[in-house]
């Protein structure tokens, strides 16, 4: 069902593009040598060439190209042989050189999809537009003192990627799948950390609203959204605001706009008419970018498997729910571990474990994957336990919760807690009797045709053989008896 | 013979032959500039003691048999460059005191090679002008004087300080650049040579940008060879200049004096344009009689699109600087005028620190570059340019070498031109089209005309082919037996 938003006219619908900036993950900037890496002392990762020096030239970093590639590959993407750096001019102080470098006419990636599931396993296809590179801005501090401004440039020509949406999202839910799906996906290629928080992954939100068939109306933008879940509220406060301005016989303008969580409203930054004439031109400076489809190929075979391809697998290869599987493909780490616990094990046992009580044990310990108090080969071995028929599955609960204490093996668990499970069926057999005797009333309802006490007389049999019986076992012994 | 009136290339065999020292040769350049350079200005810093610091160190290399093509060789600096440790200004009020922390690729080419720099050589403001009277540290006096008269001369421009420095005697050699002609023309003007190489020949790294797809280094010298040591030296790819363009440097010198039998010099009919000075004309033929005398064949060539190169050049190089200037905004280093906000800041700034016309071509490329202007100028400039590209490709098919008169008069006095921008810019003529195909070109001087100036031919030829200019540059100095020198110089100032 199309989502829809109700005005006091009737319902509207939303219209949406991202323009996701993810800062590159490289040694060095785009166009200098200098420090790329997030932090420092403020002005301690600047280059003559970042800073803007009489006769400083741009050279373009390998690296950088090689992530953006890897980046549009991962975007099933158009990769564009030959691209081109334009310069988008403006003043402003914390750019150095008074222009950004960027690729305006020619990116270097044109387009691709990204899928997305939403909660109710809908599948959509989101198109991108085009990816392309350019230069971060420094940063401009101005609550350091009550006159002046500071300026920290240490940002300053770091490598970003643009990542240009089509107009494909039509609710927040999607526009919060579609960044998440692409953060995994920046994450599996090792091309950007995804880290909203750190900046290095921030989003300008386009919004605009429409009557059920219409054409696109105005769309206002709103820049530099931090997180994932304001941008989903970023979109429907707009969105309401519109719906408020149409019905009230106004008309959206286009314009910027900033998102203010904390009153959850957005602010116009700034019109059309004051927007900049930003005087795109080739730069000089530059030669255009021409890669050899060779090289693109080599990259190509150099990806990791992606999200969605791994995804795909484990339902084929494990035989597990597709929903478990985009559960343990949500990181690369978690994926690796599922599939260390499950290769040569019972993968749909191994798929609930990770999933069930490893991700129950993680959460309550705050803990990640990469730093799990239990690591695959540990898990395996316990899974080995139940499969050989070692402990069963309620046995395994009690040896679990000891090794997220102690760190112990499940096998030492077993041995120092004596939980072996019981197969000896004299045992079982002697236990079985003992309770039908004591229990001589409920024997004779089950005769009568009773048949759900089943199920008491193996809880009976199990409680009084402190759970160790093998449940198979017990079943057996007592069908025969009843 | 004074050693303010050698070549390089004599020089250097004294200083072998230890027929004089490093500090001696030098010495006589620093005392010439202490002598001449209060009146002709063709220096905005000069660096005496530094100068003969390295002149020591010369001699001492020269001593150990160490030297290098350039060892003690005295040579000035265009402003342009950046010099480690010395103050670089573009002869502009907003880098008035800018002491770069870097060298330049080309002058750490020349340091390199054991010249010594005897100082910065003043220059039009960021190298926007033909006549040197567009510096903040004021214009320069050119050293020739018409005959009989003593009215102050335009050197030409940009690089007039280099090109009356080295007339004068105040340096053997100097760096200019050439955007549009701002090496050949002022070396017209003073009866020296000038070359600027092919672009991406020599690095741009360092080098104060205006015009960045056309700023080209080159040497200015007082002969042909001198020009080949020189750019020996400068020329080569660096890693840290996307445009510099890997390819081999040859032996630049191995030129000289080659044999021009059977090369086809080629005449373009556009440079007979209306406005050519009768004494320019004669020289032009002059210079085709003695290449024909020398072996050449001479062939008649169009280049159609001439007549739109000033006009495109005026497009292209104010769009590139109005964004290459842009980082002169009194933020991190150069003067800085104090605003009440940020805006204001910036205002002031550059009101302060940029002179007319640099303000008047940020103000056209602004424009120029403009939503809604971008298309009728920006654009359309550069498919004007590619069809100058392809005129000179094509005509480089039929001949070797282009052969035309570098600028439409002789220099002219200060004040002459200067109330019309439209007016000085005809000078650019004919060597901006050369700039706008990024082909090699150079000037040589080939006589003096009615008035006693200097007359200089341009030679324009394939890219990368410097050699064949070099060696029909010579052909053309060797003919011309040009011996005369300007009025004002070193040596007849003592």
């Amino acid at each position: 069902m199309t989502y829809t938003i109700e005005g006091k006219t009737g319902a509207w619908e939303i219209v949406v593009g991202l323009e996701v900036h993810a800062q590159v993950i490289s040694h060095s900037k785009l166009f200098s040598g200098a420090s790329a890496s997030y932090g420092g002392e403020p002005n301690t990762h600047v280059s003559l060439v970042d800073a803007g020096f009489p006769g400083m030239l741009p050279v373009l970093n390998q690296e950088c190209v090689a992530q953006a590639i890897r980046t549009g590959l991962g975007l099933r993407a158009r990769i564009n042989l030959e691209s081109r750096f334009d310069r988008k001019n403006y003043f402003y102080a914390d750019l150095p050189t008074g222009y950004q470098i960027s690729q305006f006419t020619h990116p270097i990636v044109g387009e691709g999809t990204v899928e997305i599931e939403l909660s109710d396993g809908t599948v959509r296809h989101i198109g991108i537009t085009r990816l392309h590179m350019e230069q971060d801005a420094g940063k401009s501090l101005h609550d350091q003192d009550p006159a002046r401004s500071f300026i920290d440039l240490n940002r300053a020509g770091v490598a970003l990627m643009e990542i240009v949406s089509e107009p494909d999202i039509r609710c927040p839910e999607e526009a919060g799948a579609y960044l998440r799906k692409l953060r995994q996906i920046l994450r599996y290629l090792g091309t950007c950390d995804g880290n909203m928080e750190e900046g290095s992954m921030r989003a300008d939100v386009n919004v605009s609203v429409r009557k059920a068939g219409e054409p696109f109306r105005t769309r206002c933008e709103i820049k530099n959204v931090n997180s994932i879940r304001y941008v989903m509220h970023a979109i429907e406060v707009e969105a309401t605001r519109q719906i408020e301005v149409w019905e009230d016989g106004g008309e959206v303008d286009q314009e910027t706009r900033l998102f203010d969580p904390a009153r959850n409203e957005t602010r116009s930054l700034r019109s059309k008419e004051d927007a900049h004439d930003y005087r795109y031109f080739p730069d000089p400076d530059l030669l255009p970018l021409v890669v050899e489809q060779a090289w693109v190929d080599e990259l190509e075979r150099g990806l990791p498997e992606l999200p969605d391809d791994k995804r795909d697998r484990f339902v084929k290869e494990y035989g597990i729910p597709r929903y478990d599987a985009s559960v343990l493909v949500a990181e690369q780490a978690i994926a690796d571990y599922y599939e260390e616990v499950a290769k040569g094990r019972d993968a749909r046992l191994a798929a609930n474990w990770v999933t069930g009580d490893l991700f129950g044990a993680l959460n309550r310990t705050g803990r990640t994957i990469a730093d799990s108090p239990i690591s695959a080969a540990a898990l395996g071995g316990m899974l080995d336990l139940v499969s050989d028929k070692t402990i069963n599955g309620k046995i395994a609960k009690e040896v679990f919760e000891d090794m997220l204490e102690t760190g112990d093996s499940a096998a030492a668990i077993v041995d120092r807690k004596g939980l072996k499970q019981v197969t000896d069926t004299g045992a079982i057999d002697a236990a079985v009797a003992d309770v039908m005797a004591r229990n001589a009333d409920k024997v004779e309802e089950y005769r009568g045709g009773k048949d759900r006490l089943f199920g008491f007389f193996v809880g009976q049999v199990m409680k009084a053989m402190a759970g160790k019986a093998n449940p198979a076992m017990v079943n057996e012994a007592l069908k025969k008896v009843l | 013979m004074s050693l303010t009136e050698l070549t390089i290339a004599d020089a250097a065999q004294g200083l072998r032959a230890r027929k004089f020292s490093a500090v001696e040769l030098v010495r006589a350049h620093t005392d010439a500039i202490d002598a001449l350079n209060p009146r002709l200005n063709a220096y905005i810093t000069p660096t005496k003691d530094a100068a003969l610091k390295a002149a020591q160190q010369a001699d001492e290399a020269l001593a150990k048999g160490e030297a290098r093509s350039l060892t003690g060789i005295p040579l000035g600096i265009k402003d342009l460059f950046c010099t480690n440790g010395v103050r670089t200004t573009a002869a502009s009020n907003i880098l008035r005191n800018f002491v770069p922390p870097y060298e330049s690729t080309v002058t750490a080419n020349l340091l390199r090679d054991g010249a010594v720099f005897v100082g910065k050589t003043n220059l039009d403001e960021f190298a926007m002008g033909s006549a040197n009277i567009t510096s903040a540290f004021g214009p320069v006096e050119n050293p020739w004087k018409r005959n009989g008269d003593d009215v102050a001369l335009v050197p030409g421009g940009s690089s007039g300080g280099s090109a009356a420095a080295v007339a004068a005697g105040l340096a053997m050699g100097a760096t200019g650049t050439d955007t549009g002609g701002s090496i050949r023309q002022p070396a017209a003007y003073c009866g020296i040579v000038g070359l600027k190489p092919t672009y991406g020949r020599c690095s741009r790294f360092g080098t104060i940008a205006y015009a960045s797809s056309l700023d080209q280094a080159g040497p200015m010298a007082r002969s042909v060879r001198d020009c080949a040591i020189m750019l020996q030296s400068m020329a080569g790819f660096d890693e840290r200049d996307s445009t510099s363009v890997n390819c081999d440097v040859p032996d630049y010198s191995a030129a000289i004096g080659r044999s021009l039998k059977g090369l086809k010099v080629g005449i373009p009919a556009e440079y007979r344009a209306e406005g050519l000075s009768a004494e320019i004309a004669a020289a032009w033929q002059q210079g085709i009689d003695w290449l024909k005398a020398a072996g050449c064949e001479i062939v008649d060539v169009s280049l159609p699109h001439t007549k739109y190169g000033l006009a495109t050049y005026y497009i292209v190089a104010p769009a590139e600087c109005s964004s290459n200037l842009a980082r002169y905004d009194g933020l991190r280093f150069g003067e800085r005028v104090p605003g009440d906000t940020l805006d204001a800041m910036y205002e002031a700034t550059r009101r302060a620190g940029f002179g007319p016309e640099v303000r008047r071509r940020i103000m056209m490329g602004t424009y120029v570059l403009s939503a809604g202007y971008y298309d009728a100028y920006y654009l359309k400039a550069q498919k004007v340019r590619t069809l100058i590209r392809r005129d000179f490709t094509e005509a480089f098919q039929k001949v070797d070498v282009l052969l035309t008169p570098t600028a439409p008069t002789p220099a002219f006095a200060q004040g002459e031109q200067s109330d019309d921008p439209v007016q000085m810019y005809l000078n650019d003529i004919f060597t901006v089209p050369a700039s706008m195909a990024g082909m090699p070109a150079m000037s040589v001087p080939v006589g003096l005309g009615a008035t006693g100036l200097p007359l200089g031919l341009q030679l324009i030829g394939r890219p990368f082919d410097e050699e064949t200019l070099l060696a029909t540059g010579s052909a053309l100095e060797q003919a011309a037996g040009f011996t005369h020198r300007p009025a004002i110089r070193a040596e007849a100032a003592k």
